[in-house]
């Protein structure tokens, strides 16, 4: 192994442990189905699918999952007529 | 059409998944567009070995079950743009793979890309036959040790038999990729020798990948090791592994080995 790459590198464990930490408190908290951001996601998909016909590819969910925030970003594309063809 | 592989082995802990995220990874890096699929229902790793663990939004099961459409479950790679994985469902019951569900979302994967990529989880139970049943090519993930070799041997067994293509008389290409490779231990003697492994499983060597502390490195970062650092001796062996796959005849080189002038021309033959 090159030398000077060698020494270079930073530890890679502390990220380890910290992707780990934020990953797991996530996941422990959806097992007991209380994770906020899958909730959030799935009640505004309902009521938006409430006013208008909800095109599965017009819809984009984004999600990124931090320590002490977390980002929900849904994505709506809404046709110009689409309350007259709500469900 | 894109080509369908899987990553296979029998046994847990030999490097599956990290075989999926490089070779993923190293196809992709060479301009292919590529979906690596996570089949282990219950206990995904893919998604954290390739960085994306906190952008899974559906996963397969949700496709599946019709909860989600596959382009909204797809998470493409931050750094490689032709990347793209198919996470696992980590909540639900393996029972929710159905064989009608995962024939579709194969067939649809098919279109769009040019290798699916299918990770297989360890044992010969519903995921692991799922994820061969489609598969074009297989590639059985063994590490130089008994009970590993054992279980690649029961593994070739099922691709000859359980697979579409074994059902319509069809050959199954299998490779062999040898991982966790020990050239300290394979000097001393105490590592089954490659032309042991060769001999004994009879499918074409992909490639051998060096017990290295980059790969522990890489799944630490979240990266493939060919993204974490392409340099590194189990990158090199991973980018050779995918030319290989690509078509390339490309002499295999064992870790540690010295070789001679003329051991550079007549290496080992390659798959």
């Amino acid at each position: 192994m090159n030398l000077r790459r060698f020494f270079s590198r930073s530890q890679s464990a502390p990220a380890a442990r910290e992707r780990l930490q934020v990953l797991l408190a996530h996941e422990r908290a959806s097992a007991g189905g209380s994770d906020l951001v899958t909730k959030l996601r799935d009640e505004i998909l309902r009521v938006i699918s409430k006013h208008m016909q909800i095109d599965d590819d017009k819809v984009t969910v984004r999600m990124e999952r931090g320590p002490q925030v977390s980002t929900l970003a849904v994505d709506v594309e809404i046709p110009f007529d689409a309350d007259k063809k709500a469900a | 059409m894109g080509k369908v592989i899987v990553v296979t082995s029998g046994k847990g802990g030999v490097g599956k998944t990290t075989s999926s995220a490089a070779l993923g990874a190293a196809l992709a890096q060479n301009g292919e567009k590529v979906v690596v699929v996570d089949f282990d229902v219950g206990l995904r790793n893919l998604d954290l070995v390739m960085g994306a663990e906190r952008r899974v939004v559906y996963d397969l099961v949700n496709v599946i079950q019709g909860e989600a459409k596959l382009t909204q479950a797809l998470i493409r790679d931050k750094r490689l743009e032709s990347l793209y994985l198919l996470p696992a469902s980590q909540t639900r019951d393996k029972d929710n793979l159905t064989a009608d569900g995962v024939e579709k979302v194969i067939a649809a994967l098919k279109k769009s890309f040019d290798w699916v990529i299918c990770d297989s989880p360890a044992g010969i139970e519903r995921g692991a036959t799922l994820a061969m049943r489609h598969a074009d090519i297989a590639i059985v993930v063994t590490n130089p040790e008994v009970s590993s070799v054992r279980d690649s041997d029961r593994i070739i067994g099922l691709l000859d038999s359980k697979t579409l293509k074994a059902e319509n008389g069809e050959r199954m290409e299998k490779h062999l990729l040898l991982t966790r490779y020990d050239p300290v231990r394979a000097e001393r003697g105490d590592m089954l020798k490659v032309d042991d492994v060769l001999e004994i499983l009879s499918i074409p060597l992909l490639g051998i990948i060096p017990e290295s502390m980059d790969v522990l490195r890489a799944s630490n970062l979240g990266s493939p090791v060919t993204l974490a650092d392409g340099r590194s001796a189990p990158a090199v062996a991973y980018f050779d592994a995918v030319r290989r796959l690509r078509g390339e005849t490309l002499a295999v080189a064992v870790p540690g080995e010295k070789r001679g002038f003329f051991g550079k021309f007549f290496g080992r033959k390659a798959a």
